[in-house]
């Protein structure tokens, strides 16, 4: 997984209530399976229906085109499991979402691909919004995220401070592989295995073993 | 455990195969369901790093989403989903694992087929690369949505890497007025409490309409639970949930099913069992629910009129571009809304007991002109169970069309969409802008309710149809 230091980028907002995993990556667009997804990234509202931009969206305007901080509102990511919705944001370049709170399932998917989200009070969130809508077309001042002091600053300068899981932490500072992390507890699972097929075989057996 | 433990902790805490050092936890998956569209990449990458699925026995894989539900479909009827389709098949050929495949008399939807063959049993832990995985707590098990990159680690190591979710409980008590489903009870929750109301919670639903519920109702139910942010819905198993898997397929037999059993009288939460949040709700004042905007908490009862923005408080914005996305008016009844296409099916409402439930109504009626209606039954089982008490007969004559089973116009996965700007009335769970195609706008609500607006060729009152 990629790595996740410090993060100098343009922020977008983007400040609508439960933002949908249909709304960032519409099915229509998940039907290709080695598809550029962050092409896709908010397609109902990011193309007309022709295809051509929206030239009114967030996204398709100076100087949000190129940003790396996506700014939005509570419950982000609600809706569809897909992590699609994860693939089309980073797809575009956007590396960190903010909000003042995240769906379970959009939030641990973003972990596993080197998407921070970052959980904050509302008015912190509404704040930091402000700062990236009132930037210069032309000459905009970045955001700074910095995991390694967990803070995040606006144009403003002022840093916020942000909670995160330690471990979750680590694993993108470090840009670590989880699956292979857990194969280190092979022992454990084979004895879990072992000793709870005893206490309830009915779950292991053999019901969907082809050979069976 | 503690001394007093809930239903989720009684399944939870046993899975348990290590603590991590943040307090996370690796917790063991009993039953890990692949599908087409979620678990391509998992495989590919699994297959990169050079890693093979542990436990192939206890993983499924099934083909529901990207398939048509045209009669007499195979591999490329939907064109699009045809890499989907053979990917999955050669995966499950590779790893051996077993697939019900989009021929097989077992298929289904997932969500509807797991259960309903003993694949799901109390007391287990599940996973699928699908939010709504929630469903399958309605048999007692921890069952929840994850991500593809999720997909890939239990298929790796059979465990996943997560956080124990706090608990709440909903408690439905009272009896549900006639023309009163599941589904109303789901929606009227979600009005309520919103769509973050249960983030980061595991939700039971308890009380006397859930004791008196069908297992299939309780699944309408449970898979209802993601849509107000709990990722996991669970009911705790009883006689009703006990004959329900009595002799499916994939249920131990004879002694081991006595055995099983002894564990799971024991799974419900303790009379005194603390849970983190509590909601408790009157089923007897539910009138049929109907959604009307972008949000499956934006519902309203049948009788009641779309409402104003400006009432919105913090809502105002969403429910102004709701409106306006859905073309309606404030303050205007929803009943007699005209429609374009009315859609039964999906995993929220697809089983026997709501294909029912629709027939019901439309015995001896006819679909209104100008209105598409389509039935997609959830499983193959729920379609022969259905044609053995002449149900399809019932919807034909109606002028419904009677299809294979699949996700289909749910999700707008397949060819079945709602094209730009036409109005559906659907049994499914999500209303957001473009879900059933682009442009689509949809009204979520009963099977009953779906009937009757495809009779009426308009938003109706499924109370006015009853005789």
């Amino acid at each position: 997984m990629e790595r996740f230091t410090t993060l100098v980028g343009i922020a977008a907002p983007l400040m609508d209530a439960n933002i949908d995993t249909d709304a960032i990556i519409p099915v229509e667009q998940m039907k290709a399976m080695d598809a550029d997804f962050g092409k896709s990234l908010f397609h109902g509202q990011r193309y007309a229906a022709d295809g051509t931009e929206r030239a009114d969206f967030v996204l398709n305007r100076a100087p949000y085109r190129k940003a790396e901080i996506l700014i939005a509102g509570p419950n982000f990511g609600c809706g569809s499991s897909r992590e699609h919705a994860v693939w089309a944001l980073v797809g575009f370049g956007i590396r960190c979402v903010i909000a003042p709170g995240f769906s379970d399932i959009f939030y641990n998917n973003s972990f596993k691909n080197g998407l921070l989200p970052i959980h904050l009070p509302d008015e912190t969130v509404a704040g930091l919004a402000a700062q990236a809508a009132a930037q210069d077309a032309e000459s905009p001042t970045a955001f700074v995220v910095d995991l390694v002091e967990c803070t995040v600053a606006g144009p403003d300068g002022q840093a916020t401070r942000f909670e995160i899981d330690p471990a979750r932490r680590e694993a993108l500072l470090e840009g670590l592989d989880e699956i292979g992390m857990t194969l280190k507890h092979e022992s454990d699972i084979r004895a879990f295995q072992a000793a709870d097929a005893e206490a309830r075989p009915w779950v292991y057996g053999n019901a969907f073993r082809l050979d069976a | 455990m503690a001394a007093t433990a809930t239903l989720f902790d009684k399944v939870w805490e046993p899975h348990v195969v290590a603590t991590l050092p943040d307090g996370s936890v690796l917790l063991h998956i009993d039953r890990h369901l692949t599908h087409e569209m979620t678990s391509a990449r998992a495989f590919e990458n699994l297959r990169a790093a050079n890693r093979s699925v542990r436990n192939p026995e206890i993983t499924v894989c099934v083909q529901d989403h990207i398939l048509s539900t045209a009669p007499g479909r195979d591999d490329d009827s939907y064109d699009r989903g045809t890499p989907f389709i053979r990917a999955l098949r050669q995966n499950a050929r590779n790893y051996g694992i077993r697939l019900f495949d989009i021929d097989d008399p077992e298929q289904g939807i997932v969500h509807v087929m797991a259960p309903e063959l003993g694949v799901a049993l109390p007391g287990l832990t599940a996973v699928c690369g699908d939010s709504h995985t929630c469903t399958i707590g309605a048999v007692g098990a921890v069952a929840f949505g994850i991500g593809t990159s999720e997909v890939e680690h239990v298929l790796a190591t059979q465990t996943l890497v997560t956080r124990k979710p706090r608990r709440m409980r909903v408690v439905f008590d009272g009896v549900m007025a006639p023309g009163v489903s599941p589904k109303d009870l789901s929606l009227y929750l979600i009005a309520r409490i919103g769509t973050a109301g249960g983030t980061g919670h595991a939700a039971e639903y308890a009380g006397s309409a859930i004791r008196a519920m069908s297992m299939e109702g309780r699944m309408t139910v449970c898979n209802m639970s993601i849509e107000l942010g709990s990722r996991i819905g669970m009911v705790a198993p009883d006689d009703t949930t006990f004959d329900y898997l009595s002799g499916t397929p994939y249920a131990p037999k004879g002694e081991m099913w006595d055995r099983a059993l002894a564990t799971w009288r024991a799974l419900p939460s303790d009379e005194d069992a603390v849970f983190d949040k509590e909601v408790r709700i009157d089923v007897a004042d539910v009138a049929p629910q109907i959604s009307w905007g972008n949000s499956p908490q934006d519902v309203i009862g049948v009788g009641d009129v779309i409402p104003d923005p400006a009432d919105g408080a913090d809502r105002r914005k969403s429910w102004e571009r709701a409106i306006d996305y859905m073309g309606l008016q404030p303050g205007t009844p929803i009943e007699g809304l005209p429609i374009d296409k009315a859609f039964i099916g999906s995993c929220t409402n697809s089983r026997l007991a709501d294909l029912r439930a629709a027939a019901r109504i439309l015995d001896g009626r006819k679909v209104a002109d100008g209105v598409r209606a389509l039935v997609v039954p959830g499983s193959a089982s729920v379609k022969r169970a259905a044609e053995a008490e002449g149900l399809d007969t019932v919807f034909r004559r109606a002028g419904f069309d009677w299809r294979e089973p699949g996700c289909s116009m749910c999700a707008g996965m397949n060819d079945d969409h709602v094209a730009p700007g036409e109005r559906c009335i659907a049994t499914t769970n999500r209303n957001f802008e473009g879900r059933q195609g682009p442009g689509s706008r949809t009204h979520l609500a009963s099977p009953a309710m779906v009937a009757a607006a495809a009779v009426e060729g308009r938003i109706a009152d499924v109370r006015k149809l009853m005789g």
